[in-house]
């Protein structure tokens, strides 16, 4: 009955990217312990090393389309641009880390291994074609940033931080399997384009079973609206973003995230486009979805003003921005707008990146050695004591904002783009509406480095790293504000919903 | 037309731009040299903004100096600037004041207190960047951010270098206008998609012949929330009564340059927009919903010349008096015809010169003595004899005598609202009452501040007048005398553009008519 695949019916050079950075992780992990640790900054360069190779690997083979693994991986543009982004996360944030584990005592070099294990996993969560390969890859992005979280231990926070984050992310991974179980058991495969034939004869006698279906996608939301930070699965979010390490809070805000968009995405459009109810109708999943974006939307915004503490600010920011990308989602499930849905979440995902790892920079840049001084009001007076970093920060918070020129604007405009075409009008209202509010608490940021009185931080934190770490993602955030056309030249390649041509 | 080699227009656009360039590359510590710069730089946009007058042609309707080129293809959006003779006015009112703004802050004593000089310079020339913007863009994509990057300037202007209570102002401007941006944004977006296209001339030509319409069918359709969309977006910068409530707290926070362009260009936008987008865009629902909006024009009028008369803070009476002169803008182009748009615009340009110079001289009276209370002046015309007779020419034109300005835009805004089909003699009755309020709460002002006795001991010995606060006044004169003796040619300037736009407009009267009982 089972027969054993041959070697070359894998295509193995497909996943290339991922598998040539699993395999660097592995080998960094072992020659990690012959570094001796007065030049521990060789396992720094190591690991960008191996993070540069795969980011030229993946440009390389942005343009394919192919399976691998039997169909249960793929490398299509969806793939390879997500893959940008989750490298450049990746990039962004193991600079950002050298300098602070040192100050904050913490450097070890089973570190950027873990960032590395957890990279591949966001990068097979973007190729996966499978709900199997989706699992596996959701489980190895997560168990290292379980790890990663609890980094600062025995620091209680930190602990705290990787327990909880442990215990949810189990929950969720459970939800996300018993859903993928009654998927299968509706269709009889876990592959994505095979479910999306079964779906032809839903409902009907022999066909797949209308009830099972919506229970297993709707367990399969819950279990990624976790990894996403999606309300009402959002709660641990500020607890475990604010324990963390910082680097490690910069790094899970945006790649986690874009790992679980990236599933979610896939799933929803490659799989399930045609779950309806009745012919012709928005898939059934997007009532679920509308609802989830608008209440990660409103509660994201509004709970957000409240906190005093900046890292905790920045987290249900992050809730309130998988909102918006949520809302793309939702406007996804109407016939014939899912490819540029997913464009849109995508632009998003990378404007998204820049802007917050260069706000979690700027914050990692006043933090003090014991992790204190992350609070707004740390903030006062930086325009005086350290105006560049302080003009970058005001770009940073107007670009989450969605202030024109920034890229958070390019990324709410195709999102609210998107959203009207498919006609969910109150929920594109409910987005804009959000933004006012969350420019409230973006804009204290502001008032905080400029208009107060304060002496100012000295902000020790900015080393040269982390220096450029700012400048990267500021020259990111307006040079896709400005020329967006740069981004969307590769996101128009992008074309997930091919199959439900005839 | 359309070309992709050298544009003026986009020149002058980006003049301000290469400005700010420069600025960036000068250190913190040269002063005079990061002045000089930011003066020369909106200087030579305004000489730049009079060969576009030089090189426009009055008798054509249509958009000139047009440029176009891609931005983002795959969503239809493109860089697309251009002006009408409506474009061409604000165009040149901007560059104006710029250079008087600009010149004004020179020896503020702010920066005494603030600091950041370089700062302050760069976000002037930033702002005039996305002014200009607003007003030559032809894109809806591009003029919305134009029309949003204009808040970013302003608010850190108001925020650092504003009074006492700056902070509380500055969120307030940010919020409550961006509130009133974010639903445009929507609405752009859905007349974006509806008609595969951001260009607004070539959605304008597509109502007219007909490939492309809005769905209306009474106060309350698809058209109408597309026009309310714009519509409040642009009647919260004007103000319209009664969004007007950030206006007052931001004027008095702002620093004098600051007043200065918000009331002198920033108000602008919003009724610019009335003009260039809601009417020849929702041509149906302007008509339909004109009587509401002109009623809220009147009460407009009315009570912020009433509020004004009430004022015991002489910054906060030239804020409110603001609200009642832009009714009357708002009023003339409601009216939808010829006289009332013409006058509307004519009006806009005065009230820019006006109310900016009443903000200077009021800026003037607070570099002196600190305080913005009427009841601590008295006199100072006998203090400073120059001083006050510029200041009541400058009041005077505000008020609207013949001869003046002022007395020309509201004459016709006037004739245009007593002569229109949808408005008509109650409108322009009640208006007319704004007209008298005015000259109660200007010359109250007036006497209040300049008349009488010079009782007060620190009035005695005020500092006269500096030379670069004579340089800002007299181009400020010499445009109050220029446009009260010689209109014509700044109607002439605007005749063909309005008259296309009323022909468009005129053309849907009577299907609203049969829509709207």
């Amino acid at each position: 009955m089972f027969e054993a695949p041959s070697f070359s019916s894998l295509n193995l050079d497909v996943a290339l990217p991922g598998i040539f950075l699993a395999g660097w992780a592995t080998l960094l992990l072992i020659v990690d312990l012959f570094i001796p640790k007065e030049r521990r900054r060789l396992t720094v360069w190591l690991a960008l090393a191996g993070i540069a190779v795969t980011f030229v690997l993946n440009l390389v083979m942005y343009n394919r389309h192919e399976e691998a693994f039997k169909g249960m991986f793929i490398a299509d543009p969806f793939s390879g641009f997500l893959n940008i982004v989750i490298l450049l996360t990746a990039i962004m944030g193991i600079l950002l880390s050298v300098d602070y584990l040192r100050r904050t005592g913490i450097e070890r070099g089973e570190f950027y291994s873990l960032i590395l294990f957890t990279t591949v996993g966001m990068i097979f969560m973007a190729g996966a074609n499978d709900l199997i390969s989706v699992f596996v890859a959701l489980e190895l992005l997560s168990i290292p940033l379980y790890v990663l979280s609890a980094f600062r231990a025995p620091d209680l926070k930190s602990e705290e931080s990787g327990l909880k984050y442990f215990i949810m992310g189990a929950f969720a991974s459970a939800f996300f399997v018993f859903g993928a179980a009654m998927v299968y058991g509706a269709t009889g495969t876990t592959n994505l384009p095979e479910i999306f034939s079964a779906l032809g004869g839903l409902g009907q006698p022999g066909g797949p079973s209308v009830f099972l279906m919506i229970l297993g996608a709707g367990l399969i939301i819950v279990g990624l609206g976790f990894k996403v930070a999606a309300v009402p699965f959002h709660m641990w979010t500020p607890d475990v973003y604010e324990g963390a390490p910082t680097p490690v809070t910069a790094f899970m805000s945006v790649g986690a995230k874009a790992g679980g968009f990236a599933a979610l995405l896939r799933i929803l459009i490659v799989g399930l486009p045609i779950l309806t109810v009745n012919e012709q109708a928005a898939a059934a999943w997007q009532t679920t979805l509308w609802l989830i974006a608008a209440a990660t939307l409103i509660l994201g915004n509004i709970v957000a003003i409240s906190q005093s503490n900046v890292k905790r600010m920045l987290a249900y920011s992050s809730i309130a921005h998988a909102g918006y990308i949520l809302m793309a989602v939702a406007a996804a499930g109407t016939p014939g707008i899912g490819d540029q849905a997913a464009q849109a979440a995508l632009v998003y995902l990378l404007s998204y990146m820049f802007t917050n790892m260069g706000a979690f920079a700027i914050a990692l840049s006043i933090e003090k050695d014991d992790g204190s001084g992350t609070g707004i009001d740390d903030f006062k007076g930086l325009g005086k004591s350290r105006p560049l970093m302080a003009a970058m920060m005001s770009v940073f918070m107007l670009s989450l904002t969605g202030i024109p020129l920034t890229a958070g604007f390019m990324g709410k405009w195709l999102v609210f783009q998107a959203a009207i075409q498919a006609n969910l009008i109150p929920l594109a209202i409910i987005g804009v509406l959000t933004s006012v509010v969350s420019a409230f608490y973006y804009a204290r940021i502001i008032i905080n480095m400029y208009f107060g009185e304060g002496e100012g931080d000295s902000a020790e934190g900015a080393t040269s790293y982390v220096r450029w770490t700012v400048y990267v993602a500021f020259a990111g955030t307006v040079l896709l504000g400005v020329a967006p056309m740069l981004v969307t030249t590769l996101t128009d390649r992008v074309s997930l919903a091919v199959s439900m041509l005839p | 037309m359309e070309n992709t080699g050298f544009s003026l227009l986009t020149l002058v656009l980006f003049l301000p731009l290469v400005g700010f360039t420069i600025l960036l590359f000068i250190r913190e510590q040269q002063e005079s040299a990061i002045k000089w710069t930011a003066f020369g730089t909106s200087l030579v946009t305004f000489v730049a903004s009079l060969l576009l007058w030089i090189g426009f042609n009055n008798q054509e309707a249509g958009l000139q100096f047009v440029q176009r080129g891609e931005w983002l293809p795959s969503y239809g959006i493109s860089y697309y600037v251009g002006i009408d003779g409506l474009s061409l006015l604000m165009v040149i009112l901007t560059t104006f004041i710029m250079p008087i703004a600009i010149l004004s802050s020179f020896n503020s004593h702010i920066f005494h207190e603030r600091g950041r000089v370089k700062l302050y310079y760069l976000f002037m020339l930033l702002l005039e960047w996305a002014m200009i913007g607003v007003f030559v863009a032809q894109d809806l994509v591009i003029f919305y951010i134009f029309w949003e990057v204009t808040l970013v300037p302003m608010y850190f202007l108001i925020g650092i270098w504003g009074a006492e209570r700056r902070i509380y102002a500055a969120i307030k401007f940010f919020l409550y206008t961006m509130a009133g941006s974010i639903l445009m944004l929507l609405a752009i977006l859905y007349v974006g998609i509806q008609a595969g296209t951001f260009a607004v001339p070539e959605i304008i030509a597509g109502i007219q012949n007909g490939t492309i319409s809005f769905a209306f069918d009474g106060l309350f359709s698809t058209q109408s929330f597309l026009f309310l969309g714009f519509f409040i977006a642009f009647a919260i910068k004007v103000p319209i009564w009664p969004l007007h409530s950030w206006l007052p707290d931001a004027h008095v926070q702002a620093p004098t340059a600051g007043s200065v362009i918000l009331a002198g260009v920033l108000l602008k936008m919003g009724t610019y927009g009335l003009v260039r987008f809601c009417l020849p865009l929702y041509p149906e629902a302007s008509v339909a919903w004109a009587p509401v909006i002109a009623v809220l024009a009147v009460i407009g009028i009315i009570y912020g010349a009433w509020v004004s008369y009430a004022q015991t803070d002489v910054k906060k009476l030239v804020a409110y008096s603001s609200v009642s002169h832009l009714g009357f803008v708002v009023l003339g182009i409601f009216a939808l015809n010829a006289q009332g748009i013409e006058g509307g615009i004519l009006q806009m340009v005065n009230h820019g010169i006006s109310t900016g110079g009443l903000f200077l001289l009021v800026g003037m009276l607070y570099e002196r003595r600190h305080t913005k209370d009427i009841a601590a002046y008295g006199g100072i015309w006998k203090a400073l004899p120059l001083f006050g007779a510029i200041s009541l020419v400058v009041t005077l034109s505000s008020m609207g005598l013949p001869g003046l300005n002022g007395f020309i835009g509201e004459f016709t805004i006037l004739l245009g609202a007593f002569g229109s089909d949808v408005l008509g003699f109650f409108y322009a009755m009640f208006a007319t009452i704004g007209v008298i309020l005015a000259a109660v709460y200007m010359l109250y002002m007036f006497q209040k501040v300049y008349l009488g006795e010079l009782d007060k001991e620190e009035n005695k010995n005020l500092p006269p007048l500096m030379w670069n606060e004579i340089a800002v006044l007299i181009p400020i004169l010499i445009a109050i005398f220029l446009i009260g003796l010689q209109p014509a040619p700044f109607f002439n300037t605007m005749n063909a553009s309005v008259g296309e736009l009323v022909a468009h407009v005129g053309q849907f009267v009577t299907t609203v008519a049969q829509a709207v009982p």
